[in-house]
């Protein structure tokens, strides 16, 4: 499969990792930051973390929207469906096993909420108009990788002037969580594998701060074995060399200004919220967009009552630690008992780009020795 | 037979806690087997339980038989490559069939939805009745419902099956031996993904086709080449190749680990998998079987199957080793490596 096959190679992977262990110095510790759940979810995918030396850590960072929405937003969507009459709750298939207090978008649907799982907002739309005599509320997720297409959407109801659409907004913005992650004083970074998806809309440059100012090396990267180890013996050249800059290996996908239009329909819809709630991380001011007034009527929040729920997260979950890299997921007392990717307790354990639920999945009971034994021919 | 299966303590300590039924304890992982082993086992088979083999095995005044059921729900009731009648057919003689017997004879029940049109019903009886002689099976009996109209998607069909043991295979998890080869039957995940894009939902489109088939000829292929050597085979439905492996493993308590540049695939799987965030290993598979088998017998079992009509895809994927004990475990030609569990629920698209 071409732009698949190139990145898989065994040859070039074993060369970038032999590059790797070259450039690693064995008598100093490295942690780099992977910033968005789907490298989390390719780093255990591939078992990179076994060709990697044992020096380079690789800590999950706050790029995963399911990750980082807290409950009580969760709560508030799925209380709008509940005392609406006549409501269809449409979501991305990521979102249907988030655990709300009294269960999750799935665990409602059972009970009898119509809950469908759509695969892009448009697929919402093609919902509402399939339902007229319904209305359809679209729970909008993730980083400025999905915001442009919600923010089209929204766009395309307006200009149609279709009634019984809304999007009950949660996107968030990535510099901002990067920021809160930096100024966390248990935090010791030595370099960021950049998110390769957001950057596809907003570029490279809203990371030069990271470098001019805070001295981080931060490279931009794709998803497949060969991009990651590549992104890594970019970030540990630069360590060598004592720079700090942002570079983009994902330039087969990422242009370094990023994507006007997307920028422009964002700009056209959304406006960023004074604070929002970030699980894990707590309030981070202008972190979040919401819908705009001259939208207001596609805008979830201001057509139906929100209860405006918070929900504090179990105090025995350790997601906060987890999610800042501070704990290993195996380190946190849940992990495994109480809280499996089947009976998700944080949010860190639901997408399967959680580190939790990477780890519980692709790494927890294997057993280290036995990736040493030889291979098939 | 395997009427005297032990009490596992494992499967002993299942219990089951949830509320309420979900669509995941239907989906063939993780919640199915805590449904059946936590409430319908302890309840329904006693101490006669081996409730998650695919067919049971029995003796009547000294003939050794064995004997499954299924029920097919399918949206939509036909699809690339096959149909919900097809199904019906081959899921029960493939479930017999790695259970190592020849289907004989099937009863057949239909819930029938108000308003199905009855040329789609007779278009799915003529689609049984090909596959049935297609797989030698005899059609002797049958019971039909009737519910209103928005209850049934159209049509559901639950076949019975009974057959003859084979001969010269047993099949036990609890013979597996370290060092035993994995074997697959084909490519995997075509019937799963070809529902999923049949279903409409999603713009993507390909030329896949279901894969089903019944499996007894390879079956009996592979047994006569190799019987002896045969420790134990399922047909990798529901929850895929994962959770039947993961299945073994926990059954057996041993490790399997997979090759992963092994596993054979269709471009179009790989590519829809790719895009939706899916694992290939959990993808549900209509027409394949997975075989452990000895590994001085590995090579003849192959060879029979690749020389079988329908057979020439199949490759070794897999060994059996002492870890992760009681886990899949999947190794990339690289060095990485990754545990594979179960499927959780049904598989969901990644998106954002």
């Amino acid at each position: 499969m071409k732009y698949v096959d190139e990145f898989r190679k065994p040859e070039l992977i074993r060369k970038a990792a032999a590059e790797i262990r070259r450039l690693c110095d064995p008598k100093r510790y490295y942690r780099l930051m992977e910033v968005c759940g789907g490298h989390t979810h390719a780093i255990y995918r591939f078992g990179l973390k076994d060709v990697l030396p044992a020096n380079i850590d690789l800590i999950h960072g706050p790029g995963c929207p399911v990750c980082v929405l807290p409950m009580g937003r969760v709560d508030d969507g799925l209380s709008i469906a509940a005392s609406e009459a006549n409501l269809i709750f449409a979501a991305f298939g990521d979102m249907m096993r988030i655990p709300g207090t009294r269960g999750s978008p799935l665990e409602h649907k059972a009970r009898g909420m119509d809950v469908r799982i759509v695969y892009s907002p448009a697929d919402a739309i093609k919902l509402a108009k399939a339902n007229p005599q319904k209305h359809v509320m679209f729970f909008a997720i993730g980083f400025e990788t999905t915001a442009p297409s919600t923010a089209l959407t929204l766009v395309r109801a307006k200009a149609e002037k279709l009634r019984n659409f809304s999007v009950f907004c949660n996107h968030v913005t990535i510099i901002p969580a990067i920021r809160a992650i930096l100024d966390s004083p248990d935090m010791r970074l030595d370099g960021f594998i950049g998110p390769g998806h957001v950057s596809t809309v907003i570029g490279c440059r809203p990371y030069e701060w990271i470098a001019k100012n805070e001295g981080k090396p931060i490279v931009v990267s794709g998803f497949e074995p060969l991009d990651l180890l590549q992104s890594i013996v970019m970030l540990l050249s630069q360590l060598q060399r004592k720079e700090a800059k942002v570079e983009n290996q994902y330039t087969r996908v990422v242009p370094w200004e990023g994507n006007r239009a997307a920028l422009r329909a964002m700009a056209e819809v959304f406006e960023l919220r004074p604070y929002f709630e970030w699980r894990g991380l707590g309030f981070i001011s202008q972190s979040a967009l919401r819908i705009k007034p001259s939208y207001a009527e596609w805008d979830a929040e201001q057509r139906f009552h929100v209860p405006g729920i918070r929900v504090t997260d179990p105090k025995a979950a350790q997601c906060g630690e987890v999610l800042k890299g501070v704990l290993t997921p195996a380190q946190c007392k849940l992990f495994g008992k109480e809280c499996t990717p089947e009976t998700p307790v944080g949010a860190l354990m639901v997408s399967s780009e959680g580190s939790c639920a990477a780890y519980y999945n692709y790494e927890h009971r294997k057993n280290s020795e036995l990736t040493s034994l030889s291979l098939p021919a | 037979m395997s009427a005297e299966a032990k009490t596992d303590a494992r499967t002993a300590a299942v219990r089951f806690r949830d509320p309420q039924i979900e669509m995941a304890h239907g989906a063939g992982g993780k919640a199915s087997r805590r449904l059946v082993e936590g409430l319908f086992a302890p309840l329904l088979f006693g101490s006669l339980r081996s409730p998650l083999n695919d067919a049971a095995h029995v003796s009547i005044n000294g003939s050794h038989l064995a004997v499954t059921t299924d029920s097919f729900v399918v949206k939509p009731l036909m699809f690339p490559g096959g149909s919900i009648g097809e199904l019906a057919i081959n899921g029960t003689v493939n479930d017999l069939a790695v259970s190592g017997a020849m289907a004989e004879f099937m009863v057949v029940t239909f819930v029938l939805e108000a308003g199905l049109p009855t040329e789609i019903l007779q278009t799915q009886i003529q689609a049984m009745a090909d596959a049935a002689q297609k797989a030698g099976v005899r059609i002797v009996g049958g019971d039909t419902k009737v519910v209103e109209h928005g209850k049934a998607d159209g049509m559901y069909i639950s076949t019975t099956g009974i057959g003859e043991l084979l001969r010269g295979v047993e099949i036990d998890p609890n013979s597996v031996r370290c060092g035993d080869a994995i074997l697959l039957s084909g490519p995997i995940g075509d019937h799963g993904i070809t529902i999923l894009l049949a279903r409409g939902e999603l713009d993507l489109e390909s030329d896949l086709r279901s894969d089903t088939r019944s499996v007894l000829p390879l079956v009996e292929a592979v047994v006569a080449a190799a019987g002896p050597g045969i420790r134990w085979m399922r047909d990798p439905t529901r929850g895929g190749v994962a959770t039947s492996l993961n299945e073994l493993a926990r059954d057996c308590g041993k490790g399997i680990v997979l090759f992963e540049d092994e596993i054979p695939l269709h471009d179009g799987v790989r590519g829809a998998c790719e895009l939706l965030g899916l694992d290939p290993l959990h993808i549900a598979n209509e027409g394949q079987f997975l075989a452990v088998v000895s590994p001085d017998l590995a090579d003849a079992a192959l060879q029979a199957l690749r020389n079988a009509s329908g057979g020439a895809e199949a490759r070794i994927v897999g060994e059996v080793r002492e870890q992760p004990a009681g886990a899949v475990l999947v190794t990339t030609l690289y060095g990485g490596s990754r545990i594979v569990d179960m499927l959780v629920g049904d598989p969901l698209p990644r998106i954002c």
